[in-house]
C-alpha cells in the first residue's frame, strides 16, 4: 500500500480556506492553497487535530463502510475498548458485545483482551531490565509517526511490541481456523475505531509488512446501529461474550495502559502539543529515571479520539463503571497461554527527514540563511492570511520553491505602496516638451 | 545571521535568571541543525551539551550569550557568561558536584551532571575561566 496513504482527508466543499486547521497542526502540514486546505503528505501523522478543530467539518477521517463486512462469509468485530464508554444504555460488557452480534458479526473479540496480553509481555520485558530507558509506548500510532517525523533520535526507544489491535486480528484467525475450521479467507476481521491513526495503521502498517486486521469501521459509523439494538436485548438474552478484564478496559483511558505494567515509575501524557514537551525533554536526557513513558495524541487518550460519539468526560466516567465491574465479576483473565506470540515488530520505523531543507549540505545552509533573511522581512505576526501556519513557515516554503514573497499580504501591500510612491513620483516628472504650467495648460484647453 | 564562505554565523543572548526561557537557544540551534540535515543522534549530542551549558549560565551566571559557527565540518558553540568563574574546573567536572542554590536545587536543577554531560557528548571541551570575572566554555562536535 502507498506508504503516504493517509485516513485524514479533506472534504473540498466544506471548506473554507480559514486559518483553524493550519495553526492547530503539530507537524505544520497543511498550507491553505487556491482557497483550500492542502495536508503535505510527508508531514502528515493522522493525528486527526484537524479533524477536531475545524469549524465547517471538512476533515474527516476515511474509514471503511460498515457494508464492507458482507464482502466476507465470516464477519468479525474487534473493538477497541473505548467502546464501552460510549452507550448510555449499555448495562455491561456482555450486553454490549452480545449487540455487535445482532448487528451483523458473527463473532466479536475485544482488543482489550489482546491489551492484556501486550501488557503481559510488556512487563516481561521491563522485568529483564535490557532496553534504553526510557521505553516508549507504541499504542499510538500517531505518536509513533511524530517520533519519526520530529525526535527520530528516540527512534530507538520506542516499544516495538505489536498492538493490542494486530495481536486481536491474529489470536481471532488463529483461533476461528484451528477451532471452528473457517477458511481463512473468508474471514473478515474489522477493528471498532475512535482513531483516525489506526485507521491508517491498517492500510499502511510500520510494525510488519501487512495488518492482520481487514478494515476499520468508525465509532461513529456504527454507533446509531448499536444503540437501536441494544435496547432490544433484555438481561437473559445476554450472551457470555466478555474475556478481558479491569486492566484491559482501562487501557481505553489515558494511563492506562501504564497502570497494567504494576510499575510506578512510569510517566503518562495526552494531548499531541503535551506530548511534544515531554518528547523534548526526553530529548534532553532529563527523564532517564522514568522506565516507560505512555504517550497519547488525544487528550484524554483513546475516549478522546476523533471518531467517538460521546463526550470525553461522559466516556471517562463510564469507563471507570466498566473497570469497576469488571473487576467483581469472575470474568477468568488468567492470560490464555495456549497461544504463544512473538509479538516483535518485523518492519522497521525509521527516520523521515522532512525537515532537512536539501540534501547537500551547504546548499542547505545557503538555504538556511536565506530563510532568516527573509523571516526578518516578514511582519511576524503568524495570521496565517498567507496560507501557512507562522511567518516562519512561509520564509521556508519561499526557500523550498513553494511560495512567494507576495502571498503575505502584507508585503504585497508594501509592494503597491512601493508602485504607488514611484507612480506619483513620475507623474510629477513630464518632459521638457510638455512640461506647460498647469494654469497655461488651462488656457490652451479651453 | 551571518554566512561567509560556507560557515554559518549565529547569537543567541541567554536570559538571566528565567527558567521558562532557559533552553531556547540550543532549541533553536536544534532546529537549525535539522533543517540543515545533521544525523539525528548528532543533533541530539549538540542539544544536550548545549542545553546543559546554556542552564549553566542561567543558574550560575544570571545569563550569557551563546555564539554558534557551523561549517560542514563542525559545529562550534561558546557560551560565555560574565559570572563567578569557576575556581576548580576539575572539582566542577565530577559527577555530582553542584554549587547550585538551594532555590535551584529545589526546582530539580543542580544535580552535578552539566559539565559532566557536556563532556559525554562533546568532542571537544574546552573551558576558560577566571574567579570574579566569567566563564566561557567552547564545545565542539564533529558533525
Amino acid at each position: 500500500m502507498n506508504e503516504y496513504f493517509h485516513s485524514v482527508t479533506l472534504d473540498e466543499e466544506k471548506c473554507k480556506g480559514c486559518t483553524n486547521c493550519i495553526k492547530r497542526c503539530p507537524t505544520e502540514a497543511i498550507r491553505v492553497r487556491k482557497g483550500k486546505a492542502r495536508i503535505i503528505d510527508e508531514r502528515c501523522i493522522d493525528c486527526g487535530e484537524c479533524i477536531r478543530v475545524c469549524p465547517y467539518h471538512a476533515k474527516k477521517a476515511i474509514t471503511d463502510p460498515f457494508e464492507m463486512i458482507n464482502d466476507y462469509k465470516f464477519k468479525v468485530a474487534i473493538p477497541a475498548p473505548t467502546i464501552y464508554g460510549q452507550f448510555k444504555t449499555a448495562r455491561s460488557a456482555n450486553h454490549l458485545l452480545t449487540a455487535f452480534k445482532r448487528i451483523g458479526f458473527d463473532y466479536v473479540y475485544e482488543v482489550a483482551k489482546a491489551a492484556e496480553i501486550v501488557s503481559d509481555a510488556t512487563r516481561e520485558l521491563i522485568k529483564k531490565g535490557n532496553f534504553k530507558k526510557p521505553l516508549i509506548s507504541s499504542a499510538c500510532p500517531a505518536v509513533v509517526r511524530f517520533i519519526q517525523v520530529r525526535f527520530p533520535s528516540l527512534i530507538g526507544n520506542i516499544l516495538k511490541l505489536e498492538s493490542p489491535m494486530e495481536l486481536a486480528a491474529r489470536i481471532v484467525k488463529d483461533e476461528l481456523v484451528k477451532n471452528e475450521n473457517i477458511p481463512l479467507e473468508d474471514i473478515g476481521v474489522f477493528f471498532i475505531t475512535p482513531c483516525a491513526a489506526k485507521a491508517t495503521s491498517i492500510k499502511a502498517p510500520y510494525e510488519s509488512e501487512k495488518s492482520c486486521v481487514d478494515g476499520a469501521i468508525s465509532i461513529k459509523d456504527i454507533y446509531l446501529k448499536l444503540l437501536n439494538v441494544l435496547g432490544d436485548i433484555n438481561e437473559q438474552e445476554e450472551e457470555e461474550l466478555v474475556k478481558a478484564g479491569f486492566t484491559g478496559i482501562r487501557w481505553a483511558n489515558s494511563g492506562g495502559e501504564s497502570l497494567a505494567l504494576g510499575t510506578d515509575n512510569f510517566l503518562a501524557v495526552d494531548g499531541i502539543h503535551n506530548v511534544i514537551s515531554i518528547l523534548e525533554e526526553l530529548e534532553n536526557d532529563k527523564l532517564e529515571d522514568v522506565d516507560f513513558i505512555e504517550a497519547l495524541a488525544c487528550q484524554g487518550g483513546c475516549l478522546g479520539g476523533p471518531l467517538t460519539v460521546e463526550n470525553l468526560y461522559v466516556a471517562k466516567t463510564r469507563i471507570k463503571k466498566f473497570v469497576d465491574m469488571a473487576k467483581e465479576s469472575s470474568v477468568d483473565d488468567k492470560l490464555d497461554k495456549t497461544y504463544d506470540y512473538d509479538l516483535l515488530w518485523t518492519g522497521k520505523v525509521e527516520h523521515k527527514p522532512i525537515m532537512k531543507l536539501d540534501e547537500d549540505f551547504e546548499v542547505a545552509m545557503k538555504k538556511l540563511e536565506e530563510l532568516e533573511k527573509i523571516y526578518e522581512d516578514l511582519p511576524g505576526l503568524d495570521c496565517g492570511a498567507c496560507g501557512a501556519p507562522n511567518c516562519r513557515a512561509l520564509a521556508e516554503d519561499i526557500v523550498r520553491g513553494k511560495a512567494s514573497i507576495t502571498d503575505c499580504v502584507f508585503k504585497l501591500r508594501e509592494k503597491v505602496r512601493n508602485l504607488t510612491t514611484q507612480m506619483m513620483e513620475i507623474e510629477d516628472m513630464m518632459p521638457p516638451v510638455l512640461d506647460k504650467d498647469s494654469s497655461q495648460k488651462k488656457d490652451n484647453k479651453d | 545571521m551571518g554566512l561567509s564562505n560556507n560557515i554559518i554565523r549565529q547569537s543567541y543572548t541567554i536570559a538571566a535568571d528565567d527558567f521558562s526561557l532557559a533552553g531556547e537557544a540550543s532549541s533553536s540551534v536544534k532546529k537549525m541543525l535539522n533543517q540543515l540535515g545533521v544525523n539525528p543522534q548528532i543533533v541530539k549530542k549538540v542539544s544536550i551539551a548545549m542545553y546543559e551549558a546554556e542552564i549553566n549560565a542561567v543558574i550560575h551566571a544570571a545569563g550569557g550569550r551563546a555564539d554558534v559557527e557551523i561549517d560542514k565540518e563542525k559545529i562550534v558553540i561558546i557560551i560565555s557568561d560574565e559570572g563567578p568563574g569557576i575556581a576548580d574546573v576539575e572539582l566542577a567536572m565530577k559527577e555530582g558536584y553542584s554549587t547550585a542554590p538551594d532555590s535551584v536545587r529545589e526546582m530539580g536543577f543542580g544535580a552535578g551532571m552539566g559539565l559532566p554531560n557536556i563532556r559525554r557528548y562533546a568532542d571537544k571541551l574546552d573551558i576558560k575561566t577566571e574567579v570574579g570575572k566569567g566563564t566561557s566554555v567552547e564545545i565542539t562536535v564533529i558533525l
